[in-house]
């Protein structure tokens, strides 16, 4: 069957299809983040009589989500590679220890977030407040998707092994990940280490 | 169904590793100057953004391949579209609503 | 939230609207169910994932949201006929030009382009398909979902009234508690995330779909208009996505991002959206410029003037119309320096614009020029648009723009240059792509009468509020004092408004009278067309192509059929492959409407119906991932059997 069918498009090409638009995605997710990080850099100091970055970061938590979710974009990549040799079962288990990690970096951020909201700084307490949360709650929303995703292409993976199909869905995961990395250098960057000069 | 032509996903695990250590590199540099607070403010703003385009920039070329294909680069032209309008937005924002500083 | 005030009573307009809607869905329910004709809804339309069906639907939406737009500019129009009128209170008219205006924006323009994106770009490239099938049914179901959240909102729990921008404070919750500007965050979030995936889509079918030899420049400026037009779509509406969830995140979190309090600042709002609001109009008008190219070429009978310039010049627009947008909120206080560069630049786009005009006029120029309905949309956008497009320029100088700002001058001046270029423009691709589509020719008397009665009730509608403006009218005022001078304009301008009206059931008629008529296209070409689209029949079977067609060139179907007549032309005899089909999916439309059960939870803070209804949208998400037998095979019998069926020799 792999011979004789005509789209105009070749097998193989539909693939790299699905890859190129999910490109397009990220710029799109891309643009998304840049107003979210422009919000924020509108209204970083808009403190409100309330907490400021300085009283409220806490340096080894951002380090530690920071090497963490990097460290996972690196075994997301040994996930990748997995593909050439062909070998399913260390795919899944390079992309079941980026999970951990993932689930790791999440974690923190979710004992932050509480230890801030605890300590009377919630999304409601100022606009800068409000600006944090949404931006780096949205980055942490779409790396709880990712994990999800993930999941659900382990047990693909473990079913019907390496085909075309589950070695397209490989990359554009990984892609995403990566991407996720990316913004993340940002929001530790524009937020975190400017927050805490 | 197997198909025996499927693509050779780019990159190999020396590639990986050197992004890895460069990224980290470029982790703790602005890590350290601005804990230290090697320099003035103005100053450690301008390293740190130089460090996270840099280390951007590493994601995309040793993690993403954003380089290989051998069909037009539009990927790359994409994201440079991308990345002046992100400059649109934030630089714009910025500087329209520079006057909000007396807003607190 | 109270659900007191959920079913809107006391109003005899509104109450009037809702006996009609439960007759009128009573009636479709009671027709389907007469001729056994659900599964046939569910399986032909409900779940297709053919673009041209896809392109059909979009197109049936959009007629009738402007329908439902044009009631409410009438309606409007009657209050403002005379002064101190009564007909709406003034609650009522701020819903309604807020209806109004999200409705033609977001659920009557977007749906048309979307609609000449489908019937047309596939077919123009000598493609099969667009690129992401599945996702081209996802994006119209989210469309018609989130119009249809929004349409539901003026007979339960209330329309949305802080205009179609929803700024703050206005919509946030101390001014707008009730559930009308949630139905608009909504309604808008919803169908906005179908939009991006028809940017995506398009963008790749484009790009990596053309028929083998059709380069890039080799492309019908329609095709390029649409790909610029996507351009924009991908790089805006992120934008818009957000501005929306930080208003929604004021209103359900208690976020300060808008807010007048805790270092809220609105004016953020206004900044974001029109970031996304600026290019938002260069979208739609885009592909009403690719349209017109392809009109003016083949009613002039030639080569379009200036292709490259052409392409170049859609390319700087789309890229261009992202740094502009401040001149929306020049007296906002951003300060002058500000206000110089975004003048500045909003002068300079003119520029490319302007190219385009002069190169559709030279094509006509010495052309053997046809006067049909589509031309005569097209001519008729020429005048219009300049006018439109020169106050355009008037509103650009900043200082100038103080006094314009907020006048009826503003009023005018969008509506020339959107109804004078999107409008005009989706129906001259409307009435020359028709018999494409649908297989039958729409009457031409009917369609100039149609015509006429748009173009002239545009003018008599719309020049008298210019003055207005000047004489200092503010919009979105529902009455006005009779000892202004403003009366006669008002009185002219509803006349102007009723004309357009008419011309509206005027194509109403045409397509009722010539679809009664069937004047048939059995040739496919009724306009001696130069694109790839003439190619087939009419309308094209549904894998489009029965051989992937080979280009050599621009206007590759003129080219061809000049080979054809050549007498030594042999055609060439192509090989028959079978044909790898995308089969269709009940999982959009379940998408589409677990989508909206979270949007109607949502909106009257129903939280566990909210989460319901997107535990339902990652469900079908899960659902489609794990689908694998998502495509079928056309044997080879089939394709020689549908050709066979509609009269052409393979």
């Amino acid at each position: 069957m792999a011979h004789a069918v005509e789209t105009g498009v070749k097998h193989e090409d539909h693939e790299s299809i699905k890859i190129a638009g999910f490109w397009i995605f990220l710029v799109q997710d891309v643009l998304l983040f840049a107003t979210l990080f422009a919000t924020y850099v509108v209204l970083r100091n808009h403190y409100a009589g309330g907490p400021t970055p300085k009283e409220l970061f806490d340096v080894p938590g951002f380090v530690a989500e920071t090497f963490i979710l990097l460290t996972s974009s690196f075994t997301s990549g040994l996930a990748a590679l997995q593909l050439n040799k062909k070998s399913v079962g260390g795919l899944i288990t390079w992309l079941v220890i980026t999970g951990v990690l993932g689930l790791a970096f999440l974690g923190f951020e979710i004992n932050e977030f509480t230890n801030m909201v605890q300590e009377g700084a919630t999304i409601s307490t100022s606009a800068f407040l409000s600006a944090f949360f949404t931006l780096v709650g949205t980055h942490g929303a779409h790396v709880t998707l990712g994990l999800g995703w993930m999941l659900g292409l382990i047990i693909q993976l473990a079913r019907r092994g390496i085909t075309p199909v589950t070695s397209r869905k490989v990359s554009v995961l990984s892609l995403y990940w990566h991407f996720l990395d990316a913004v993340w250098i940002f929001i530790f960057t524009v937020v975190y280490l400017i927050g805490v000069m | 169904m197997h198909d025996d032509h499927s693509e050779k996903h780019p990159g190999s695990t020396v590639s990986y590793v050197i992004g890895f250590l460069l990224s980290i590199v470029l982790t703790i540099i602005p890590l350290y100057v601005v804990l230290n607070h090697s320099f003035s403010n103005m100053i450690l703003v301008y390293v740190i953004m130089i460090m996270a385009v840099l280390q951007f920039l590493i994601q995309l070329v040793f993690f993403m391949h954003i380089r290989e294909s051998e069909e037009p680069h539009y990927n790359i032209l994409a994201i440079a579209l991308g990345i002046i309008f992100v400059f649109a937005i934030v630089a714009g924002s910025a500087w329209i609503m520079t006057f909000n500083s007396q807003v607190q | 939230m109270q659900t007191q005030h959920f079913f809107i009573v006391g109003d005899p307009l509104i109450l009037g609207a809702d006996i009609s809607i439960i007759l009128v869905s009573a009636a479709i329910i009671f027709v389907l169910t007469y001729f056994k004709k659900w599964g046939w809804l569910w399986r032909e339309w409900l779940t297709t994932v053919d673009y041209k069906k896809i392109g059909i639907m979009y197109f049936i939406s959009a007629l009738l949201m402007l329908f439902r737009g044009g009631v409410d500019a009438l309606l409007m129009r009657l209050q403002l006929m005379f002064p101190n009128m009564n007909l709406l209170e003034s609650e009522h008219y701020n819903e309604i030009f807020t209806t109004h205006g999200t409705i033609m924006i977001l659920f009557m323009a977007m749906p048309l382009i979307f609609a000449m994106f489908n019937i047309a770009v596939p077919l123009q490239i000598g493609a099969r398909d667009v690129a992401y099938p599945f996702l081209n049914a996802v994006s119209f179901w989210l469309f018609f979902f989130g119009a249809l959240l929004l349409n539901l909102s003026f007979v339960i729990g209330g329309s949305p009234n802080a205009s179609w921008w929803g700024y703050p404070p206005l919509s946030e919750l101390t001014f707008n508690p009730g559930p009308g500007e949630n139905f608009y965050i909504l309604s808008i979030q919803i169908s906005g995330i179908g939009s991006i995936a028809t940017g995506i889509n398009f963008l790749i079918t484009i790009l990596k779909m053309r028929a083998p030899g059709m380069r890039l420049m080799d492309m019908p400026l329609f095709t390029w208009s649409v790909l610029s037009s996507c351009i924009v779509i991908i790089a805006a509406f992120p934008v818009l996505t957000v501005a929306l969830f930080l208003l929604f995140m004021d209103r359900f979190a208690g976020a300060h991002f808008f807010t007048m309090t805790h270092g809220g600042d609105p004016m953020m709002y206004v900044n974001l959206f029109w970031m996304w609001g600026h290019p938002e109009v260069y979208i739609v008008v885009l592909p009403a410029f690719g349209i017109f190219s392809e009109v003016v070429s083949v009613f002039s009978k030639k080569v379009i003037f200036g292709y490259t310039s052409m392409v170049v010049s859609l390319l700087l627009i789309s890229v261009y119309a992202y740094f502009t947008w401040v001149h929306h909120f020049f007296t906002m206080g951003a300060g002058a320096d500000v206000n110089t560069f975004f003048s500045i630049s909003t002068m300079l786009i003119a520029i490319p614009t302007g190219v385009k005009v002069f190169n559709w006029l030279l094509t006509m120029y010495r052309g053997r020029i046809r006067m049909t309905e589509p031309m005569l949309w097209t001519l008729g956008f020429i005048v219009c648009f300049v006018v439109g497009g020169a106050t355009g320029v008037m509103l650009s100088v900043a200082p100038a723009d103080y006094q314009y700002h907020n006048s009826y001058f503003v009023v005018a001046h969008f509506h020339n240059v959107l109804i004078g270029g999107t409008v005009f423009g989706m129906f001259a691709g409307m009435t020359y792509w028709w018999p494409k589509i649908f297989g039958f020719k729409l009457n031409p008397t009917l369609g100039k009468w149609a015509f006429w009665l748009w173009n002239i009730g545009f003018y008599v509608c719309f020049m008298p509020q210019y003055a207005l403006g000047f004489m200092g009218m503010t919009r979105r005022i529902y009455t006005y004092p009779d000892d202004m001078g403003w009366t006669p304009y008002n009185v002219v301008s509803t006349i102007g408004a009723f004309i357009m009206a008419l011309g509206f059931v005027f194509q109403v008629w045409q397509i009722v009278y010539s679809a009664k008529r069937m004047d048939r296209d059995v040739t496919g070409d009724p306009w001696d067309g130069h694109t790839l689209e003439w190619s087939t029949t009419s309308p094209a079977p549904y894998y489009n192509f029965a051989v992937i067609p080979k280009v050599e060139g621009r206007d590759a179907f003129w080219k061809e059929k000049k080979k054809r007549s050549q007498p030594d032309y042999k055609p060439e005899k192509r090989e028959l492959k079978p044909i790898h089909f995308p089969k269709n999916s009940g999982i959009p439309f379940i998408m589409g409407v677990c989508f909206f059960i979270a949007g109607f939870g949502l909106t009257f803070h129903w939280v566990w119906l909210g989460v319901i209804g997107l535990i339902g949208v990652a469900a079908t998400l899960y659902a489609r991932s794990f689908q694998y037998d998502t495509e079928y095979v056309i044997p080879v019998e089939e394709i020689k059997k549908t050709e066979a069926a509609l009269g052409r020799d393979i």
